[in-house]
């Protein structure tokens, strides 16, 4: 028995759990206690993995767990986990942890509400410790589908709207998903005798280049979707701005990061010669993502559209770093997933306790709230610089390794296109100080600002919670960066040994 | 042949005589004691259930006419749960004053044509087949047109009966061309000698057409809502579930056996139907308010996704098909539960009456919810391997696109589920359906089809168990 089921059985026992318990103040105690142990034992995990590596074991995956399900078709409950996806899980562990404790005082149907926070976490964990593409499919939906309640039931504004069209782009996503992994399975053995759905052994073989030029667009651009890939990325700021807090901080702090690692361990590692003559399509639209995303967010007055389009941006730079397909961009890639998913929570966070206070996402009717509520106005300042790239944070290495590793490319494509993104950078420092100029500077606009009261224990809690977590990958990025490198080398070293017969 | 080879027919014979009983039962009750009909009938069906799940064996009766085998009592066995829930679900609506005294008739046309489906499934040869197939569907006409003195369900019964009619004479028509080409009207010598002549090409289309109707295929399938939504919430059940799932059965083995020389054609023909009846069945069901036509547009769609599985055209094609239609009696029945349970007690039937629904009744929204859930193949209930399974089949034989355009369908249809899920869950009403306590009986339909739809997923071995079946049939 694996560690990585406990994974599954933890999320599962918490439901059970909040079921039993009657009102918001048990549910709550319940829903932290077990996504605290949740997070603990991802933190485990981390310490583990690093152990049995210390230990000279060379495995891809380690802790693997496999029990044979649907013989006929040779579906496997598969699991395994390497340096990415223990990256991937301890950031998902931190983020839940932190969304528990931002809707302490969830009071509609509150059981309700953690059982589907719950379920989409639980879909989460299962996606990224899967190493069986049908597992990893059905946690991939396992965790769409809670969203739409979420948002509907317990969100704001146009909910309903929202919801709708983020579920149905999400499932659209998940149609073409697939047919990729149909796709993929049937030629997932020369002879067509031993077809299998698991991730490491298809990785092994060639799939026919013809079936390849078929099915990557399919799979990448399913994943895509869910990685706000322009132009199927509107259902992110609708969502976002219409999600309750703790549901938007796991939205675009986790369940986007599927998207990405997705794209690169299923659509680029499996696909890789397609992945290399079309690289140059999907580049071009990420880039357009990082750029649109960046102005967009420019010239929204909402905070949490700002933040939405700037996780556009982001998640787009994640993508773009992704089809760099070299050691240094991918590496970058993941650290980026990581560093923006903590950040993002960590807005989201805040966005939702300064509206539980001020009653507007309106910057404009804002203003001076450093004065009154200084703990949430200096957090807000650390995420802001965190997010545009200050160094000492986590935002600063992962663009770095990204840009480094995308101009390692020396054709003017990618260097022209690099250049490109990486103008996102100022349009990004553009809207963080815009936005902290109004909202936390100035007069103080409304007298009913005057007695806001700071941050509350559980909000603390939260928050400080992913401050430290950024501020640790920020100064200290190597032990996460070596983790990512030693599990990147396998799949780059597939990478590079094709024949390079792209367009540019 | 002997006594012992007669008793493989056990299940034919069991439930024609649990007919017979429940008609002498009938007789010798005096009118208020007519209720206790509906325990005994219960209680012996359930029976007969259980029984059909003992082993059974290969044979072949009267000359070839008569087949069965583990694979054929399997498939009369999923069916015998299906109308074991919709009885359970249809206690609270008979003993309604006005049913009181038709009881055994529900009872008895229900089991005519249960009988009338073994037949088919386990037919031979054509005619066989046939009696069978309107065995299953008169009485269904009759069933439809149940509460005659409402003008919508006597509508219905006539409709049924008038389509019914026509899709028969098709058949025949289909049928006798395959005489008239083969010179057999028997499974095993039509299959060899069917070669793919024009006349033979037409046989298969006229019999497919008459079996479209059965299935409510698009463009046959015009008498659907109307029927749907006029017949008795029950009936209609029985109707997209348990005749449905039959039809399904049966078009499934004869052209895997009987036609499968000319699949190469015939693919084209499903391959057309198969888009059409998913992409028209949803499109319809997008815009509907009543919750008994909603459904119908729903299974509409779904028979479409069948279709998926038959040009797989292999045993995962086959076992792909049955498991669908398992869970999908089971998905389809806790939602046409939870519309009966509605129905029956409040009399409301539209989608607007379901708004704010989990406000007061949290349990059966629950159940809907899960239910819808399983109807648009979502994890982890259990219409998500069904379908999964599905698409596999159709992405073996190469068919990528119709793959994408199905699962697009099942996205769409998404959309009008989460209508529902949108009306219990999200929308507010000032006054919502009161809380009510379904009986016994209600509550044991509603809670057998919300195991089915949790377990069937995860369970894999039924899957296996249905995939060891079907190995033998095709080559």
């Amino acid at each position: 028995m694996s560690i990585l089921n406990l994974f599954i059985i933890v999320p599962l026992l918490t439901v059970g759990g909040i079921l039993l318990t009657k009102d918001l103040r048990q549910s709550r105690l319940v829903s932290a206690v077990g996504m605290g142990f949740q997070m603990i034992l991802s933190f485990v995990l981390v310490y583990l993995y690093l152990h049995e590596r210390a230990a000279g074991n060379t495995a891809t995956m380690l802790f693997t767990y496999d029990a044979l399900w649907f013989p006929t078709l040779n579906i496997h409950y598969a699991l395994g986990v390497d340096g990415i996806s223990v990256a991937m899980i301890a950031l998902t562990g931190i983020v839940v942890f932190a969304g528990i404790f931002a809707s302490w005082k969830m009071t509609y149907l509150p059981r309700e509400f953690f059982i589907s926070l719950i379920i989409l976490a639980s879909g989460v964990f299962g996606f990224f410790i899967s190493v069986d593409l049908f597992t990893m499919f059905l946690f991939y939906e396992l965790a769409v589908i809670p969203m739409y309640l979420l948002i509907g039931i317990w969100g704001s504004g146009p909910k309903e709207y929202s919801a709708m069209k983020l579920t149905l782009m999400l499932m659209a996503g998940s149609a073409m998903l697939m047919v990729g992994i149909l796709g993929i399975y049937f030629f997932s053995s020369p002879d067509h005798s031993h077809l299998t759905f698991n991730l490491m052994e298809i990785s092994k073989i060639k799939i026919p280049i013809e079936m390849q030029r078929f099915l990557f667009p399919f799979t990448f651009i399913g994943f895509g979707i869910l990685g706000a890939l322009f132009p199927f990325h509107t259902w992110s700021p609708d969502g976002h701005a219409s999600a309750p807090t703790a549901v938007s901080m796991l939205h675009a702090g986790v369940l986007m990061k599927l998207g990405g690692y997705g794209a690169f361990r299923v659509a680029i590692f499996l696909m890789p010669e397609a992945a290399h003559e079309q690289a140059w399509i999907f580049l071009i639209l990420t880039s357009i993502s990082v750029v649109y995303g960046a102005f967009s967010a420019v010239v929204q007055n909402d905070l949490k559209y700002i933040n939405a389009y700037s996780s556009v941006s982001h998640c787009g730079l994640v993508l773009f770093a992704v089809l760099m397909m070299n050691q240094t961009a991918m590496n970058g890639a993941i650290v980026q997933m990581i560093s923006h998913g903590l950040m993002t929570a960590l807005f989201f966070a805040l966005i939702g306790m300064i509206y539980g206070r001020t009653h507007t996402r309106i910057i404009q009717e804002m203003g001076g709230l450093m004065k009154v509520i200084p703990f949430l106005g200096v957090v807000y300042v650390i995420a802001g610089l965190a997010s545009l790239g200050l160094p000492g944070f986590s935002g600063f290495v992962a663009e770095m390794i990204i840009f480094v590793g995308a101009f390692q490319h020396v054709d003017v494509f990618h260097r022209v296109i690099t250049i490109l993104a990486a103008s996102s950078i100022v349009i990004t420092a553009v809207y963080i100080l815009r936005v902290v100029g109004l909202l936390l500077m100035g007069p103080i606009k409304n007298d009913h600002f005057l007695h806001l009261d700071d941050a509350k224990w559980y909000e603390r809690i939260s928050t400080v919670t992913l401050v430290l977590a950024i501020t640790a990958i920020g100064v200290a990025p190597f032990w996460l960066t070596n983790m990512i490198n030693y599990s990147l080398a396998p799949i780059v070293e597939k990478l590079s040994a094709i024949q390079i017969t792209s367009l540019f | 042949m002997n006594f012992s080879d007669i008793l493989t027919m056990r299940h034919e014979l069991m439930l024609t005589l649990l007919a017979l009983v429940v008609l002498i039962i009938d007789l010798n009750l005096h009118n208020r004691d007519k209720h206790y009909i509906i325990p005994i009938t219960l209680s012996l069906f359930f029976i007969h259930t259980v029984v059909g799940f003992l082993p059974a064996e290969k044979s072949v009766l009267f000359g070839g006419m008569y087949q069965t085998k583990p694979l054929l009592v399997m498939m009369k066995n999923i069916l015998n749960v299906g109308v074991l829930i919709i009885l359970l679900q249809s206690v609270t609506w008979l003993k309604k004053e006005e049913n009181r005294e038709k009881i055994s008739e529900y009872f008895i046309l229900l089991f005519s044509t249960l009988i009338g489906m073994y037949f088919m499934i386990s037919s031979g040869d054509f005619l066989m087949f046939y009696l069978g197939l309107e065995l299953a569907t008169i009485p269904i006409a009759a069933l439809a047109a149940y509460t005659h003195h409402n003008t919508k369900s006597a509508e219905a019964g006539i409709k049924l009966l008038l389509t019914s009619a026509l899709s028969s004479g098709i058949l025949l028509f289909g049928i006798s061309l395959i005489y008239g080409s083969t010179g057999s009207i028997y499974f095993d010598t039509v299959t060899n000698l069917y070669q793919n002549s024009p006349m033979q090409v037409l046989a298969f289309i006229f019999f497919f057409s008459g079996m479209a109707f059965k299935l409510s295929l698009v463009p046959f399938h015009l008498w659907t809502a109307d029927v749907y939504e006029g017949a008795p919430i029950n009936v209609t059940s029985y109707l997209s579930v348990i005749s449905k799932g039959a039809a399904a059965f049966i078009l499934i083995i004869v052209m895997f056996t009987v036609f499968n020389k000319i699949a190469p054609i015939y693919n084209h023909i499903l391959y057309l139907i198969a888009v059409l009846t998913m992409t028209i069945g949803n499109l319809f069901a997008l815009r509907q308010k009543n919750m008994k036509r909603f459904l119908a547009f729903s299974s509409i769609a779904q028979a479409g996704f069948i279709l998926l599985g038959i040009l797989g055209g292999n045993v995962l094609g086959m076992t792909s098909v049955i498991y669908f239609v398992l869970v999908y009696i089971f998905s389809n029945l806790g939602a046409f539960g939870v519309v009966s349970a509605i129905s029956t007690v409040t009399g409301k039937e539209s989608m607007d009456d379901y708004d704010g629904l989990y406000a007061t009744n949290p349990k059966l929204s629950l159940l809907m919810m899960l239910a819808l859930f399983s109807l648009a193949g979502i994890p982890p209930v259990a219409g998500f391997f069904g379908k999964f399974f599905l698409f596999a089949s159709a992405a073996s034989a190469g068919y990528y696109w119709l793959v994408f355009i199905a699962v697009l369908n099942a996205t769409i249809s998404l959309y009008y589920y989460l209508l529902v899920v949108k009306a219990m869950f999200i929308n507010k009403n000032e006054t919502p359906l009161a809380y009510f306590k379904s009986d016994l009986a209600t509550r044991t339909g509603l809670v057998l089809a919300g195991l089915g739809i949790f377990i069937l997923g995860f369970w894999s071995q039924i899957y296996e168990v249905i995939n060891n079946l079907s190995f033998g049939l095709i080559h």
